[in-house]
């Protein structure tokens, strides 16, 4: 038998952890590091009063290059560094918001910078909502550090007891005396002294809170309103070249040969050359130019025989049939199974029955994919808009095979993420152009068509649904057929395409199955905005709605019924998350309440109500909907009932509930990805269109402020919308919609 | 390739690039302006909305050589020293911005609506607005800040 003998490794973790530094010059930064164990012996460094902010420059820096989150200059301007990736869900605001709240600063006097990667602030993720809940106790602690710092620097100084001081608007008060000191003045004191423990310090009580829970307008609005913003897109870099990069149409195929010659001999071409691709880039023809337009026009002239592999036969019918001949069968894998479904659905008093589908959906960001590089020396520096770039880096090594520490990435504002940026396809394509350079920075801009047909995609499923109620209307059975698809797999779904064990309803029926089959596909899969839920909430919440009609039950009193008892259920097996039904209920209640829910309306006009819980959200929306004789649908007012907890920003909030209405609208409404010859059929706008302005229904967010830690509102909003929408519809006509986009469903009634 | 001079901004600028260069790409890679945004490339998103002699237009389906002497105005160009238009401060005052890829798009957009029509209504700003997407969904502020700006009012969001 062979002994693997591993070599010991010291037992010693790296972590991140507070430490201050002064600045030249008298200011004050405090900064996360990363470091080896407890590191309170490193020496203090001084470091210029202007940090670098680059990537690059820090990494020159050496390994314990902070990555500060709070600077104070002597003539107290006060900066917090905003870590996380800005796409439009106001994080790069509501951060440094809570930053400033424990801190004692007026917020009209922070300057807000963004940061770079740097392993050291940790999270720096656009995704899952998890942006507030994993970081508002953390930049609490930090800003109170600061304050605390700041408080004792000024009783050092004063020789006076630390409890007499007090810190408000930027300024140290001894309260005995009246004597005051500004942050600026204090700055190179509180630099001298040693970092309390984050965990001792004084946080603020939430009744005294000045900024947070108020209406706060984006950090970046005036460079928005003036168009100074600089998304990835807009990256400008002394000698930047411009690239396109083609792939083949039918995803996973390979280039078998190109024109590179003859594109290489048109006018502003630089260089064309094949990538064969692996290790996470997809095989292409790289064009390089010194415009965007010479790039792209040379694209148009590229002559390419790809290499489809096996995959140009699937099609969204063969899927279709597919999925039919998966619904006549029995589910290949149970994921559910609760009490006994047949026997209950043997006795119920009335049962109901729908076969639910939705279509593959595109991210459709306004930004294109895009990305600049550059391949220097050895060392890989990216400008990306990535909603990952700690994920980014990752596949850049992987890709590349470039160390990870030879990888800078700058976080740049982003046009939209939507999940779409979770994934790096671009940021490796950039790079190994830059790679293949070696030396020049380049910029690749995907044109709209190649993003809308090489997305990771919102996957399509259908539902196999029956349900079963009592003599009083009690929901007793719910049985659900999930057909989904893999990625290249009939074992595993992909990404987005599973719907949990614990899923609503389960729980709250006694009798519940959930089985699952999987139809093997290339088409990629991704995160879109409420991944799974944005698709399945729609389904359940329309089918909650057939069986409240089944049972002669208002949809409202149905739903709260089934919710039952205020009461938290907890997840079964103790996997999955607690489900609130006090909370959902809450939110139930308040859109109805503010929606006038229950009005008398006539025929042509309804109300629908629907709920849904995800990323620890709470939300609930009244649609008020008006549909002509000749199917003609106006979605007149969107009302939500919302529960994340405290809210951090109420503008913000509100923009992201608004937001993820109408975006739930416009996807139920007009989207659909389809594939033929393997292919994603949508290519721009006009037939992957987007909701436009005249459309745009009136909306209004309503909020039950749970005394809990605040969660995210990047999504839980979405989830609810376009099933509100749809039970709107049959209260307005009678017709059930079971098949998405609505565009395409026949709304005529008589 | 042919040279021309385009008035941006007030300013003469030489470019020296083909003459089916879409004015959208002579303002962001060849002159440097990048607020003008690229959506879609086929008129269909309005993110590369500019004014040529104070109309709206999309800079994707402009080529250079359509422009001539025709004085560009694009969403660098609106604020003068400094000091935003009433519609810019608007923007800002009702937060409409969330991702903000658009934005330029649709203030260059309003900009020229309130030009034509400075009171407009809904059904105007329906009209005017409707070429220009946002992904994001921002039409409640848009349409807010739009009625502010026209009626001298500051944002009361
Ligand atoms: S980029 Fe010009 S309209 Fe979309
Ligand atoms: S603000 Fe994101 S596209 Fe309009």
């Amino acid at each position: 038998m062979k002994t693997t003998i591993t070599e010991k490794q010291p037992l010693v973790a790296r972590r991140s952890f507070i430490k201050v530094t002064a600045l030249a010059g008298g200011g004050f930064m405090l900064g996360s590091y990363f470091g080896i164990g407890e590191q309170s012996a490193v020496a203090q460094t001084t470091m210029p009063a202007t940090m670098p902010t680059t990537q690059s420059a820090r990494n020159a820096a050496g390994d314990f290059a902070p990555s500060a989150f709070i600077r104070i200059s002597p003539s107290g301007v006060v900066t917090i560094i905003s870590k996380n990736p800005e796409i439009g869900q106001g994080i790069k605001t509501s951060l440094p918001m809570i930053i400033a709240e424990e801190m004692e600063v007026p917020w009209e006097s922070v300057i807000v910078e963004q940061a770079p990667l740097n392993g050291a602030f940790t999270g720096q993720v656009a995704g899952g909502s998890t942006a507030i809940p994993s970081n508002y106790g953390r930049m609490r602690r930090l800003g109170a550090t600061a304050r605390t710092m700041l408080i004792t620097a000024a009783a050092q100084t004063w020789n006076v007891p630390a409890e007499e001081c007090i810190a408000e608007d930027g300024v140290v008060v001894h309260t005995t005396s009246g004597t005051r000191a500004t942050y600026g003045e204090l700055a190179a004191k509180a630099a001298t002294l040693p970092v309390p423990d984050e965990k001792s310090v004084t946080l603020k009580e939430p009744k005294d809170f000045k900024i947070l829970g108020k209406r706060i307008g984006g950090v970046d609005n005036i460079k928005i309103a003036t168009g100074a913003a600089l998304f990835g897109i807009d990256q400008q870099v002394p000698d930047l070249l411009y690239a396109t990069y083609t792939k083949c149409p039918v995803f996973g195929g390979k280039v078998s040969s190109a024109n590179v010659d003859a594109i290489k001999k048109m006018r502003g071409v630089r260089d064309a050359f094949v990538l064969e691709g692996g290790n996470g880039l997809g095989a292409g023809v790289a064009i390089v130019a010194d415009s965007t337009w010479s790039a792209f026009k040379a694209q148009q002239k590229l002559q390419i025989t790809w290499d489809n592999g096996d995959k140009a036969t699937h099609s969204t019918a063969s899927y279709t049939e597919q999925a039919e001949a998966f619904a006549k069968a029995s589910p290949q894998k149970e994921v559910a199974k609760v009490g006994d479904v047949d026997a209950a659905f043997a006795s119920a008093a009335k049962t109901a029955e729908g076969m639910y589908f939705y279509p593959h959906l595109s991210h459709a960001t306004l930004e294109p994919q895009n990305c600049t590089a550059q391949f220097k020396d050895g060392a890989m520096h990216i400008w990306a808009p990535s909603q990952n770039p700690g994920s980014a880096q990752d596949v850049v090594v992987k890709a590349l095979n470039i160390p990870k520490d030879k990888i800078s990435i700058d976080m740049t504002r982003i046009g939209g993420g939507f999940g779409r940026r979770l994934m790096h396809d671009f940021v490796v394509e950039a790079a190994a152009i830059a790679q293949k350079l070696n030396g020049p920075p380049v910029k690749l801009t995907w044109t709209r068509e190649q993003d809308m047909r090489h997305d990771y995609y919102r996957v399509g499923g259908w539902h196999k649904l029956k349900g079963a109620v009592d003599e009083s209307g009690k929901v007793v059975a719910w049985s659900n057929h999930f057909i989904t698809f893999g990625e290249n797999s009939i074992d595993r779904a992909g990404n987005g395409a599973n719907v949990g064990a614990d899923e609503f309803p389960n729980r709250f029926i006694p009798n519940y199955n959930l089985g699952q089959s999987i139809i093997s596909s290339h088409v990629p899969l991704g995160f879109w905005r409420a991944p799974g839920s944005c698709a399945y909430a729609w389904t359940f919440q329309s089918f909650i709605d057939e069986l409240a009609h089944a049972a002669g039950k208002d949809p409202l009193e149905f739903r709260l019924t089934l919710l039952g008892e205020d009461r938290e259920v907890p997840g079964s097996g103790g996997r999955g998350r607690p489900y609130s039904a006090t909370r959902a209920k809450g939110v139930l209640k308040l859109a109805a309440d503010k929606s006038g829910w229950g009005k008398t309306l006539p025929r042509g006009q309804g109300q629908g109500i629907a709920f849904h819980f995800s990323h620890q959200g709470y939300v609930a929306v009244v649609a008020d909907v008006t549909v002509s004789k000749e199917g003609e649908l106006k979605v007149n007012r969107l009302t939500a009932g919302v529960d994340v907890g405290p809210i951090i920003n109420l503008s913000g909030a509100e923009n992201q509930v608004h937001g993820s209405m109408i975006d739930g609208y416009s996807a139920a409404l007009l989207q659909e990805i389809t594939v033929a010859g393997g292919q994603v059929e949508q290519g721009n706008f006009h037939n992957y269109p987007l909701l436009r302005m005249p459309d745009s229904p009136a909306v209004d967010a309503h909020y039950i402020e749970t005394a809990k830690e605040p969660t995210g509102l990047g999504e839980p909003a979405l989830p609810p919308t376009a099933p509100a929408i749809c039970n709107a519809i049959f209260a307005a006509t009678g017709k059930r919609i079971r098949s998405l986009p609505l565009s395409k469903q026949d709304l005529t009634w008589s | 390739m042919p040279k021309y001079t385009l008035n941006v901004n007030g300013e003469p600028k030489a470019v020296d690039v083909d003459a089916d260069t879409p004015l959208l790409w002579v303002l962001r890679d060849t002159i440097g302006l990048v607020g003008t945004k690229y959506g879609c490339g086929m008129s269909l998103c309005g993110a590369c909305t500019v004014h040529i002699n104070g109309q709206a237009i999309r800079a994707c389906g402009t080529p250079v050589s359509a422009v001539g002497s025709g004085k560009v105005v694009t969403i660098e160009g609106l604020a003068k020293n400094g000091e935003l238009t009433p519609l810019q401060k608007a923007w800002c005052d009702h937060d409409v911005a969330q991702c903000g890829y658009c934005q330029s798009g649709q203030i260059m957009s309003a900009t020229a609506l309130l030009a034509s029509n400075p009171k407009p209504t809904d059904a105007d700003i329906d009209a005017a607005m409707a070429g220009n997407i946002c992904r994001c969904a921002t039409y409640p502020r848009i349409r807010l800040a739009i009625h502010s700006a026209a009626e001298g009012k500051k944002g009361v969001e």
